[in-house]
């Protein structure tokens, strides 16, 4: 076997896994902020929950992708060039969402609020599902040829796993942000947000649960078969946990149930990183599409240093903000901004 | 038009848009930090108000720096899947430790200084601040050794027909990359220098025009006060400190600029002659710089391009240091280049359409040309008229003229489209390669790559144009947008960022209550008001 590709096959299911959890929560906030927030206010509840980490937690989306293309370039290579039309309404989506965040409360109508608010919306459901298909395709294959290269067209890639992996990461990230949304608010919100959790927990880790199984019945071992069953036990609890009124223990399970679920996906896809459905001989594998030693190497001491500060000042932006948010801390904030600026403005004379 | 040129000119549209935000992020991060520094040192008021003001501007345009930086991070695999290939072993290294190193760094400790007013002691925010500015530094150092191999390949073996690494330091302390980092922060901070100086001017001049300040007999200014919440006397000091920094900055930075630049021009001498050559649209070796050229400088044939103005001796001053090296032209290097990689591309699948054509080594001269002077024309421009600046506000103000007051307006577009012309160059002066090969004994001659083998063989034609004229429309909107909010926030001034300013207690009369809304609540939640 070969050491470090398999050490960074690792690592990058770490950092997927580490994605997943972080940003699960605040896609699933943002989607959120139609239908379970009921009004201003409570949208801003909402946002100012993940506010001040919404843009730390994206980045592990881009150490994911620039790990695997320091870690295994041809599997960047394929994966998202495969992916052409799907990662570009991914990547619209994430430019919508970011904007948004920032901009919403600039301009102070209702039209402008619900606009952006729609913006954050649609743009955490196209990404969390964007992203969940190309990682259910990357781990049930695509039509590749022996390059590495997609046939068949711009949308081979379609198939029912890519529609199961999207609502995977959809139905999780809901989750996880009622859970989230139970332990960082007061009030209304939070009462909420545990009830819908407790009602609707079957339904969103259904399809995560699906996907799981697939890949156990396509190439499961035995130890990933124990994960799958341990992550149900693990959902069981979170369940538990939040009927009970213990938000952070539901929260907390919830989170071991996605290290469990992402652990037998990816521990069944191991050795083949990106299989071809055309040939299994074009397949990508660990071994196959690596960098060489030497930058693996130096990736690892980079990895070992950085990796650990990394989840140090994180846990410590959490900490720091770690208050709940209700909606009697909302300021009426830029309400009366425009006064000020109009009579600012105005001419003199 | 063919997939490759798609994909060209989306590369280069939206790493050119993402460029527009990525200095303003840098130099104005810098020069916040600097005056929150100059505030936890005095305590005094206009620094705080600075702090805030600017802070708001940077935040705006932070987050499309973002936004748009993910398309980039993504766009290799997706558009260019044969060059990642290639490269893959050396360049996703550099990429994946920006990310690693400088982008958790940035996006961590900047939510904590925007949400941290209140929840941190000052000192710590403070520190937050420069976190995250050093955070963006050292995003700008791995991004641009990665760039940098691309001009300069070193540290590396080919095996297999790849280039592998084997010296990472050598690739880490690129030459190329040693020079052109401090060239581009340079670059960045003549952006935040002249959106400093120009925004500041309005104010001072809206001041002026509105009867706050006045002008004494000996010229100097008497600062006033008036009615509206932050239009006090602390206003002024606000602006005319604000635009006394950004003329100094923008000063520096030109000098910065000049002295790299002029070092990284010695070294594309030697690594990219031909690149050089183009600068200059000069078809016969010489020592002239050209200060004009007329004539079809696009034309292949380059005995047309006439040199209308030409000082003697600077261009090897350029390149080498001295007056008299003979700098070689287009028509020599073309010989050179022809014997060394070919007259053709190979007949290989891979080169798609363009397999077995002639290989065309002169970049677009008008281009390359243009750009260059382009780059230091309008970097110049602006530090002149930030001597300028200096001078006409040395009493404390700033002419009651509009037309100056647009003047330096507008000027803040200046060192935009100088950094803006910079990359354009530098880019496409390395034509016809992706991956540029380097005739001199320290980079590693055979390691090169044609553009027109990086493009993914995957990807239709059909599909990179939806994706460009998607991206091109998404970034065109939000420009709109972008520019539409930071000119409200502009006009609004201070108490745009600092809402709190209206409450102040002497303030309390009727005026203050907005139409239709009670007060805001305030005490700890007004970082909220900052934030969002
Ligand atoms: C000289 C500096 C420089 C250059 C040449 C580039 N960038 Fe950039 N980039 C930055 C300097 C920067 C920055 C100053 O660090 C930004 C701007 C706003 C920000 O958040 O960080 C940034 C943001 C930014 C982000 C978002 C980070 C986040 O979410 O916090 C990504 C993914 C990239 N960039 C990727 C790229 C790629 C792949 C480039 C090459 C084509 C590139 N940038 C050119
Ligand atoms: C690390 C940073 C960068 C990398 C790795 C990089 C890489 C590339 C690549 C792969 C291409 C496409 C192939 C080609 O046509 O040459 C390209 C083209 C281009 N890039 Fe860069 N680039 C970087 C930074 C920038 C920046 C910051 C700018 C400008 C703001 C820029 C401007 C351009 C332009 C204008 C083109 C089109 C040139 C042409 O097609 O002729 N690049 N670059
Ligand atoms: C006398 C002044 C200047 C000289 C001699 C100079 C020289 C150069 C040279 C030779 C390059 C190409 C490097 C290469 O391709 O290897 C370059 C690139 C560049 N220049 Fe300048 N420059 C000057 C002023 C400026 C100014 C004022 C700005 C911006 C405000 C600027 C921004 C850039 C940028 C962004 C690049 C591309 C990135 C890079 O390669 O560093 N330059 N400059």
């Amino acid at each position: 076997m070969e050491l470090l590709p398999t050490i960074w096959f690792i690592a990058i299911a770490v950092l997927w896994t580490g994605y997943l959890f972080l940003e699960g929560f605040d896609l699933g906030v943002g989607m959120l902020m139609k239908g379970f927030a009921r009004n201003n206010t409570e949208r801003r509840v909402l946002l100012n929950t993940i506010g001040p980490v919404w843009d730390g937690n994206e980045v592990w989306l881009l150490t994911a992708g620039g790990a695997t293309f320091a870690a295994f370039p041809l599997w960047y290579a394929s994966l998202f060039s495969a992916l052409y039309l799907p990662l570009l309404l991914v990547l619209v989506a994430l430019i919508f969402r970011a904007v948004a965040f920032e901009y919403r409360g600039k301009v102070d109508t209702p039209q402008w609020r619900a606009r952006w608010d729609w913006a954050i919306v649609l743009g955490s459901l196209v990404a969390a599902f964007g992203v969940g298909a190309a990682l259910a395709l990357t781990t049930t294959g695509l039509p590749l040829n022996a390059n590495g290269d997609r046939e068949g067209g711009p949308f081979a890639w379609f198939s029912a796993y890519a529609v199961l992996g999207g609502l995977a990461v959809v139905g999780f990230s809901l989750l996880h942000a009622l859970a989230f949304l139970a332990l960082k608010t007061d009030g209304d919100v939070r009462h909420r947000a545990r009830q819908w959790f407790v009602r609707l927990l079957p339904v969103l880790l259904l399809p995560i649960a699906g996907w799981a199984i697939v890949l156990q019945l396509q190439s499961g071992k035995a130890w990933t078969v124990a994960a799958v069953v341990a992550a149900v036990v693990a959902a069981g609890l979170a369940w538990n946990f939040a009927r009970g009124g213990a938000e952070g223990r539901a929260f907390l399970s919830l989170g071991v149930f996605l290290l469990l679920g992402s652990a037998s996906i990816f521990g069944a896809a191991f050795p083949v990183v990106l299989p071809s459905t055309l040939n299994p001989d074009f397949s990508l594998t660990v071994a196959n599409a690596s960098s060489s030693d030497y930058t693996l190497g130096l990736m690892t001491i980079v990895a070992c240093i950085g990796l650990p500060l990394v989840l140090a000042y994180q846990a410590w932006t959490y900490w720091v903000f770690r208050r709940r948010v209700s909606a009697d801390h909302i300021p009426e904030a830029h309400s009366f901004l425009p006064a000020i600026a109009a009579k600012a403005l105005a001419p003199k004379d | 038009m063919d997939a490759l040129e798609i994909a060209r000119w989306q590369f280069g549209i939206t790493t050119v848009y993402h460029f527009m935000m990525v200095p303003l992020t840098i130099g104005l991060g810098l020069v916040v930090a600097v005056i929150q520094t100059l505030w936890y040192r005095t305590g005094r008021p206009e620094y705080l108000r600075m702090t805030k003001f600017w802070g708001k501007l940077f935040l705006i345009n932070f987050i499309m720096g973002v936004a748009t930086g993910i398309v980039q991070e993504f766009q290799f695999g997706m558009a260019w899947s044969e060059y990642s290939r290639f490269v893959g072993d050396v360049f996703g290294a550099p990429l994946a430790m920006e990310a690693l190193l400088a982008f958790f760094v940035e996006s961590t400790f900047l939510g904590l200084w925007i949400f941290g007013w209140k929840q941190l002691k000052r000192g710590v925010h403070l520190a937050c601040l420069w976190i995250a500015v050093i955070g963006s530094v050292f995003s700008a150092y791995f991004i641009i050794v990665a760039n940098s191999w691309m001009q300069h390949p070193v540290g590396v073996e080919m095996i297999d027909g790849r280039p592998v690494m084997t010296d990472a330091w050598a690739v880490f302390t690129n030459n190329t990359a040693l020079v052109a980092v401090p060239h581009t922060l340079f670059g960045a901070l003549a952006v935040a220098g002249a959106f400093l100086l120009g925004i500041a001017w309005y104010h001072l001049w809206r001041r002026r025009h509105d009867g706050i300040d006045t002008v004494g007999a000996d010229g100097k200014v008497i600062p006033g006060e008036s009615e509206i919440p932050g239009r006090d006397r602390a206003d002024h000091a606000v602006w005319i400190r604000s635009l006394r920094i950004g003329a100094v900055v923008a000063m520096i930075s030109f000098a910065g600029t000049a002295i790299t630049g002029d070092l990284q021009g010695k070294l594309m001498f030697e690594q990219q002659p031909m690149k050089m050559a183009a600068a200059e649209a000069a078809c016969h070796d010489g020592t002239g710089f050209s200060i004009l050229s007329v004539g079809n400088v696009g034309s292949k044939n380059c005995d047309d391009v006439v040199a209308v103005i030409e000082v003697p001796g600077i261009l090897s001053f350029l390149a080498k240091g001295d007056f008299t090296t003979e700098v070689k032209g287009v028509n020599s290097l073309l010989e050179k280049y022809k014997a060394d990689y070919g007259t053709h591309l190979p007949d290989n699948p891979i080169y798609g359409d363009r397999a077995g054509q002639e290989i065309q080594y002169v970049p677009v001269m008008e281009v390359t040309y243009w750009g260059f002077r382009m780059m230091i024309g309008f970097g110049g421009v602006a530090a002149l008229a930030a001597l300028v600046a200096l001078w006409i506000t040395r009493k404390g103000t700033v002419p009651a003229s509009r037309g100056l007051m647009r003047l330096a307006v507008f000027g803040i577009l200046a060192p935009f489209g100088a950094n803006a012309a910079g990359w354009i160059f530098t880019e496409m002066g390395r034509q016809p390669f992706v991956v540029a090969p380097n005739p001199d004994p320290s980079g590693i001659d055979q390691v090169f790559m044609f553009t027109a083998a990086a493009v993914s063989p995957g990807v239709s034609a059909g599909e990179l144009l939806t994706s460009l004229v998607v991206l091109t429309a998404v970034y065109a909107v939000l420009l709109v947008v972008e520019v539409k909010l930071l000119v409200k926030y502009i006009r609004g001034g201070v108490v745009s960022a600092m809402p709190e300013l209206a409450h102040a207690p002497a303030d309390e009369n009727e005026d203050q209550t907005p139409p239709g809304g009670a007060p805001g609540k305030r005490g700890a939640d007004d970082v909220l008001a900052f934030a969002y």
